[in-house]
């Protein structure tokens, strides 16, 4: 089979539209935001330029589980820790940036610090004054990790529920250690009331359109970046380590390798996300690691299309959508319609919404040859 | 003090004593109108002390009053201290005020309506001194045995060498084993301090309190004072080396011992999921809820039992166990076929429904009990805590482990022993080939599904004793109950069984070293690098049906 050139792989029908809606969005939500006026029928309020960007940041996480999930069949319960790990890197950036306008006033050290009568900065917050530093390290960090954790796992063969249950147990201790507030990042209450960053003040309209924008193209970039990866040769012998491990190490790859370079990415991808996450909503805390909020990312992949990419992102943006306004009219039935959600989707969507809309356009043949592949990944004897 | 100077007094206060030991039992019952009568003349005769308007007679008064038993004696010394003790002009009767200003008759404590004119009973620095010294020989022989002991204790944190004897006095008058003890303590403590004691005696109570070995004892020798004679300085610290070797041996079994019950919680949270995951091979991510299933149906029942049956509420716990069993079972069994049914060897989107159902059941519960916690009461016989060679194990902890234990036989003789086990077993090993021997296969998913849930709920039982009983309340032991099953060797209840108490027990024995949340996180870190290592687990089942 001879390989498409990378843009004609790039223009696949699920990828294209999405990446040019969201450069779209990045250049037009801020025009409608900034440009027209309060009553203008084409304004678009601040409070849901914030909450899209919200949104559009877990739609990158959501990306980056399913590069993982979708396309290498590792079920990572604890995405939200690379998550959460970004974000923490960019507020301490931004922590460090009140500098003395915090409550005690203290030239150096973040009130929480004051408070907890640290002496000097913690070697960790090393750096962090610098926003390059702090970028690096959002992605960094969660990298590192991701590597460390994947090259333990992976060598020794942890796969499917196993490992899913032990990236839990991760996170979970994760969280456990940030509510330390020996461990020097706020512990319970993490950081949270910054005040600008790069000199932009974060309540401006402007740096918010502008943190939206940042989010959009940072989703189309992860877009594009998983979509190269997995129509690459990489990205074969990815889906092919899913469908058959095994198989794929007797034909002499070394599938460790593989998946160690692609959960490590997914996690350095989970942490942009993160990082582009804080400056919105304006806090990052502990809870960001607890283990329901890995598993909820999860649900957006699987609501979406478990290895469509696009539609990863699309799920999270539904999700989130329902989520905001099911909490905000119903607040009971949040849960019920969340844990329905799973259920419905994994007994009657297993390949997402746009996943059934594919199998839908590609006709009887596509889904004759789909009931042979399907889940082949973990069949039981 | 000036006690030594009032030789005399003392003697008198032993007559007064001896005459006291024998009365009091006879008060104490059915005094008999002569012995009251002698008892009356007596307090008089002290009574009269106080108005003779001098100090030593008033400081007398105060020694005799308080070795006398009479009733009102502690109202009277207060009042005396407090310069509320006055005498009747005309008649010298001695009464005393109250905070209100009332009067009452210190010789019967009956109230006096209209007293003549008063004098005060005067009062300096040495009666308010002796006043106190009395109150605490009077709450030496106070009604309460708690009373008694907090004011042995007082006498033993004053060194107060001058209530030795009151003390050596109420000691061989007392009768509470408890106060006894305390007693003996306070006499050896005081023995200790006395650098007026003979040395053989000090090194007696030294020996004495080397023996008792616990902490208390320690800091009674620690008490030593620095200018002590070189043996007895040695005894002392060979006593306390003796002691801490004790005490840290203690505590490094009441730690097992916590392990062990800790140990048992996990075994129990996760033994239902030994059968669902490590049997079936389900991820049940709403296993967690089941335990909670069971936790509320203890509630509900004991709700019940307070209604329709108060006088049983104790049973309440082993009513519910079984219907414990039988909600989350069926709970499970609806679960299988609803649900996991069609699921079957897509572990991973198993792990995603089974999350969604547990969020459901969450809120289930939620919208149906409320958010906030649910007490459920510990039964008598689970409070309170049993003293084993000086470490107090609480019933509550003993009896977990013991239904841990329990539950656990129970669920190995239903595996290997019944007939329902053996066809559970045939058809984990070989599915098919237990299908064509006849074994309704889908028959028997359902119900081991069922049983594995249903030991869940009895689990709830349990864990209703020790935590709250909230919607969160499986949440909670979801991810250590995972932990337990993966670590032990998916598949194996031995497993399970010796990594939730090696789990425990490691976690307490961090725990003083790290403190409780950074010893989780140890044992949490511990296990995620032992399953690099082993990543089957402890007991790891050999051979291909393991790859698939």
């Amino acid at each position: 089979m001879t390989r498409k050139p990378i843009l004609f792989r790039l223009m696949a029908p699920h990828i294209a539209p999405a990446v040019l809606a969201l450069v779209a969005a990045a250049a037009l939500v801020p025009i409608a935001n900034l440009v027209f006026p309060a009553d203008h029928p084409l304004h678009v309020p601040t409070g849901t330029v914030v909450l899209l960007g919200k949104w559009l940041t877990y739609a990158l996480l959501a990306v980056a589980l399913d590069l993982v999930w979708g396309y290498c069949g590792i079920l990572s319960l604890g995405h939200g820790a690379f998550f959460a790990l970004g974000g923490y890197a960019m507020g301490m950036h931004l922590m460090r940036e009140i500098g003395p306008r915090g409550v005690y006033g203290h030239p150096v050290l973040p009130d929480f610090m004051v408070f907890l009568s640290f002496e000097e900065l913690p070697i960790a917050w090393w750096g962090f004054d610098v926003f390059a530093w702090a970028a690096f390290m959002a992605l960094f960090v969660p990298g590192l990790l991701a590597f460390v954790f994947g090259w333990l796992a992976f060598r020794s063969r942890v796969t499917g529920v196993y490992l899913s249950i032990i990236t839990q147990a991760g996170t979970y201790a994760l969280m456990l250690a940030f509510f330390r507030n020996e461990l020097g990042f706020g512990g319970n209450n993490g950081l949270t009331d910054f005040k600008d960053v790069l000199g932009f003040s974060l309540q401006a309209d402007g740096t918010r359109a502008a943190l939206f924008a940042l989010s959009a193209l940072a989703l189309a970039g992860g877009l594009l970046l998983a979509q190269a990866i997995v129509t690459s040769k990489l990205g074969l012998v990815l889906v092919a380590i899913r469908d058959a491990e095994a198989r794929t190490r007797f034909l002499g790859y070394r599938v460790e390798r593989f998946k160690l370079f692609v959960f490590t990415l997914s996690a350095m991808m989970a942490g942009l996300a993160g990082a582009l996450y804080v400056p919105q909503v304006g806090i990052i805390n502990p809870s960001e690691f607890s283990p329901a909020n890995s598993i909820e990312a999860v649900v957006w992949v699987a609501v979406g299309g478990r290895g469509t990419l696009s539609g990863a992102a699309l799920g999270a943006v539904l999700v989130n959508w329902a989520k905001s306004f099911l909490t905000g009219a119903y607040p009971e039935a949040w849960l019920f319609v969340l844990g329905f959600l799973f259920v419905a989707v994994t007994l009657f969507l297993p390949k997402g919404i746009l996943g059934a809309l594919r199998s839908v356009r590609l006709g009887r043949r596509a889904r004759a040859a789909q009931a042979t592949s399907a889940q082949p990944a973990e069949v039981r004897g | 003090m000036a006690h030594h100077a009032r030789t005399p007094i003392r003697l008198a206060r032993l007559v007064l004593l001896a005459l006291t030991l024998v009365l009091a039992p006879a008060t104490l019952t059915a005094p008999t109108p002569a012995a009251a009568q002698a008892a009356q003349e007596e307090v008089a005769t002290i009574l009269a002390g106080f108005t003779r308007g001098q100090f030593p007679a008033t400081l007398a008064a105060i020694d005799a009053l308080a070795a006398s038993g009479h009733p009102h004696a502690a109202e009277i010394l207060t009042a005396l201290s407090d310069r509320r003790l006055v005498v009747e002009a005309a008649g010298r009767r001695v009464l005393w005020k109250d905070a209100g200003g009332a009067y009452y008759d210190a010789l019967t404590g009956a109230p006096v309506a209209a007293p003549g004119a008063t004098t005060d009973v005067r009062v300096s620095n040495a009666v308010r001194r002796a006043v106190q010294t009395a109150m605490a020989s009077l709450t030496l022989r106070a009604p309460s045995p708690a009373t008694r002991i907090e004011a042995a204790a007082a006498i033993l944190r004053a060194r107060d060498l001058s209530q030795r004897d009151a003390l050596a006095a109420a000691r061989a008058e007392e009768t509470d084993p408890n106060v006894q003890r305390a007693f003996d303590d306070t006499l050896a403590g005081l023995a200790i301090a006395d650098t007026g004691a003979a040395e053989a005696d000090r090194l007696a109570a030294i020996a004495r309190l080397a023996e008792r070995g616990d902490a208390s004892a320690r800091a009674l020798l620690l008490g030593l004072p620095a200018d002590a004679p070189e043996a007895l300085r040695e005894a002392a610290s060979a006593a306390i080396a003796a002691i801490d070797r004790r005490l840290a041996m203690q505590a490094h079994v009441q730690n097992i011992f916590f392990g062990l019950s800790l140990g048992s919680v996990l075994l129990l949270a996760a033994i239902g999921l030994a059968i669902t995951f490590g049997v079936m091979g389900v991820i049940n991510m709403a296993h967690g809820e089941m335990v909670m299933i069971g936790a509320y149906a203890t509630f509900v029942v004991q709700e019940l039992m307070r209604t329709f049956a108060p006088g049983l509420l104790d049973l309440s716990l082993l009513v519910a166990l079984p219907l414990a069993f039988l909600s989350a079972g069926l709970v499970g069994v609806a679960l299988e076929r609803l649900v996991i049914r069609h699921l079957y060897g897509r572990p991973l989107e198993t792990l995603l429904a089974t999350w969604g159902v547990s969020l459901i059941l969450q809120q289930a519960v939620r919208s149906l009990f409320g958010p906030t916690n649910r007490e459920v009461m510990n039964p008598s016989f689970m409070s309170g805590s049993l003293e084993l060679f000086g470490i107090a194990l609480t019933w509550s902890r003993v009896w977990i482990i013991v239904f841990a234990l329990a539950v656990f036989l129970a669920l190995l003789v239903a595996m290997k022993a019944t007939s329902f086990g053996l066809r559970m077993r045939a058809v984990v090993q070989n599915r098919r080939m237990a299908a064509s021997m006849g074994i309704r296969t889908p028959w028997i998913d359902a119900l081991t599904f069922g049983l594995g849930s249903g030991i869940a709920g009895v689990a709830g039982v349990a864990l209703s004793q020790i935590d709250n009983v909230s919607p969160n309340l499986g949440q909670s032991y979801i991810i250590d109950s995972f932990l337990v099953v993966v670590f032990g060797g998916v598949g194996s209840l031995w497993g399970a069984f010796v990594a939730a108490l090696s789990l425990g027990v490691a976690n307490k024995l961090v725990e003083p070293l790290a403190g409780a949340v950074l010893a989780k996180i140890v044992i949490l870190v511990a296990v995620i690098l032992f399953i690099q290592k082993r990543p089957r687990g402890l007991f790891a089942l050999e051979g291909r049906a393991v790859e698939s």
